[in-house]
């Protein structure tokens, strides 16, 4: 793991050089500010039952869609489209390092991007001079599910990225895969088909992967440890599968 | 003993990709120290040999080992020991040229308190201080050339191999990487493949001609060229009797034979052709005997010098016969 930290600073300076970066974080920042305005706008007319950051990490999804891909498509099918993975990888790095390393700079700067909302919500406190707004339980639940989600969200972009090497291609994969995880399942979910009783253990299983689930409990303080066994889970394979991808790609290249 | 092992030796090394095979049966060992010159026409599966040597692609059967060491089975302690610039010089675009040695040398191990000399040191010698500081993506192909170079020869590793590396070089280049490599004779072992034969001549010791994934002919070029040409010739052009001439040469050298005789041209001057097997100069001796001799009056002598581009002309042209006789005859 020597080579995981030259790795991570190298692709954090390159995504910060990437154009697809600015497009994302301007992109999220306008539709979270966008959305943040409206629900002040709802609070400024009359009092709601939920706290501005409840109903504010609802709409996580909307960004993840495409903030995910944008930061992740170019990491690995860019690598091998320009031949540079040859060599990077006849260095002494392994591949392992590099898809950590990759995915490492990718969250950094997902949770980074996040992390910036902190702002709407200081101005809030700042302006609104109202505890009531800033109930502390959703706000630090909400920011502790994206940290959480985004192992898995963005382990599922690497490994879009190491299975194409076109970034359009990749891209559109890991929507793709975020579509099916997150709204996927939430409609499994509702249909009937699963009632069965000889499918009861599918069932069981897609109750616990629903991922709106997740947010709600941890918004309401509760870290339930099967949940975040789902996200780290997720995540391990993801990766796995992302060097395996790489792998395999130069055994059969 | 790692030590006294041959610096790259290939036994046997085949490799197939989804039933086309791009090396079959190739063998060949490289001393410490030596360069070698890859050879072979487009396909013959010279990238594809350098690309296994490096590690970065398995085989399909046979042993590869660098500096004693299985490549197959320790591929890690084998990339410290590699130098590698591949075939058409991938380089990242959005990069400095100096942030990209950075780079590459914090990846090969370089000690940080080292590097930044040995940084400026391979500018140098590559000649890039100029373009130092420019984006990589907006060099010439020449300078983008010279970087992937700078980066092969960084980690100054004892095994280097260059996959056409003066390509698209202009010739004050070409000949700044030829004493950049004639430089690290008897330090590194080299390995270059490359279309440019007269270059190969110069630089390396020792040649490797591959086609069809085997190989067709290997060793120093003026034992190649001996070996796939045949004997030396010379050229004369002379006026007279013909018949008489033989006897002539015949006495300055035995070896000496007359090969071909052309017609008369206006003035009466044939063009000869002579063979021998001798390496050594028999001009100076031919020239006195045909002055001493007042039937022949002549009005050239020359000797043909084979280039490495007729050896690997004739040595291609031999595999593809071979290559091509079974299936002629189906
Ligand atoms: N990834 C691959 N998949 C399938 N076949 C391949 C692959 N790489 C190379 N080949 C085949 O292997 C053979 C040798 O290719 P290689 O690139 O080693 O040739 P080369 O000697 O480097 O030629 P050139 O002088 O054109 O660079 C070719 O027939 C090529 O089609
Ligand atoms: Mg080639």
């Amino acid at each position: 793991m020597r080579h995981f930290f030259t790795i991570l600073s190298h692709e954090i300076r390159m995504l910060l050089v990437s154009p697809s970066t600015y497009i994302a974080a301007v992109l999220f920042l306008g539709v979270m500010g966008f959305v943040f305005a409206n629900i002040l706008a709802d609070y400024s007319r009359g009092p709601q039952q939920m706290s501005p950051a409840y109903v504010f990490f609802q709409v996580f999804w909307i960004p993840v869609f495409f903030m995910v891909p944008l930061l992740t498509m170019k990491c690995i099918s860019e690598e091998r489209r320009l031949g540079t993975l040859e060599t990077l990888l006849t260095t002494p790095v392994s591949t392992t390092e590099v898809v950590l390393g990759k995915y490492g700079a990718a969250y950094f700067l997902y949770i980074t991007l996040w992390a910036s909302t902190g702002g709407f919500f200081s101005i809030l406190d700042r302006f609104a001079g109202d505890a009531r707004f800033l109930d502390p339980g959703p706000l630090i639940g909400g920011y502790l599910f994206i940290a959480i989600s985004g192992l898995l969200f963005v382990a599922l972009g690497v490994f879009a990225s190491s299975l194409s090497r076109n970034q359009a291609v990749a891209g559109i994969l890991a929507f793709a895969m975020l579509f099916a995880v997150i709204i996927g399942l939430r409609f499994l979910e509702g249909t009937t088909a699963l009632d069965a009783e000889s499918l009861s253990a599918f069932r069981t299983a897609v109750d616990y992967a629903q991922v709106f689930t997740h947010l709600g409990d941890f918004s309401r303080g509760v870290v339930d440890t099967r949940h975040l066994l789902f996200y780290l889970s997720g995540t391990v394979l993801a990766l796995i599968f992302s060097i395996l991808g790489v792998e395999a790609k130069l055994l059969h290249s | 003993m790692p030590d006294s092992s041959p610096a790259i030796e290939v036994r046997n090394l085949v490799k197939s990709f989804a039933g086309v095979t791009a090396v079959s049966n190739i063998s060949f060992t490289v001393a410490r120290g030596e360069i070698l010159g890859f050879l072979g026409p487009n396909g013959a599966g010279k990238s594809t040999t350098m690309r296994i040597l490096t590690g970065f692609l398995p085989a399909t059967g046979g042993h590869v080992s660098i500096c004693g060491l299985p490549v197959a089975t320790r591929a890690d302690e084998v990339k410290r020991l590699i130098g590698y610039m591949p075939e058409n010089n991938p380089l990242p675009e959005d990069m400095r040229v100096t942030e990209y040695l950075h780079y590459r040398g914090r990846l090969k191990e370089i000690a940080r308190s080292k590097l930044g000399d040995r940084i400026s040191e391979v500018l140098d010698l590559c000649d890039l201080k100029r373009v130092r500081h420019r984006i990589i993506g907006k060099l010439s192909k020449g300078y983008r050339q010279r970087v992937g170079i700078a980066e092969a020869i960084l980690a100054e590793p004892p095994v280097i191999i260059m996959d056409e590396p003066t390509i698209g070089l202009d010739p004050h280049q070409i000949l700044i990487v030829r004493d950049l490599i004639s430089r690290l004779r008897g330090k590194m072992t080299v390995i270059i493949s490359s279309h440019i034969l007269p270059e190969i001549e110069m630089t390396c010791d020792r040649v490797l001609i591959i086609n069809q994934g085997r190989v067709v002919a290997a060793g120093a070029p003026a034992d190649l060229r001996r070996e796939i040409l045949g004997p030396s010739r010379y050229r004369l052009e002379v006026a007279g009797d013909t018949t008489a001439l033989a006897a002539l040469i015949g006495g300055v050298d035995p070896s000496l034979k007359l090969d071909v005789i052309g017609e008369p041209d206006a003035a009466g001057f044939r063009a000869l052709s002579l063979a021998t097997d001798r390496d050594s100069d028999l001009g100076e001796s031919l020239l006195r005997a045909l002055a001493a001799d007042s039937r022949f009056r002549f009005r050239s002598l020359g000797r043909d010098h084979p280039t490495l581009e007729d050896v690997f002309l004739a040595a291609t042209r031999r595999s593809w016969d071979v290559v091509d006789a079974p299936q002629s005859s189906k």
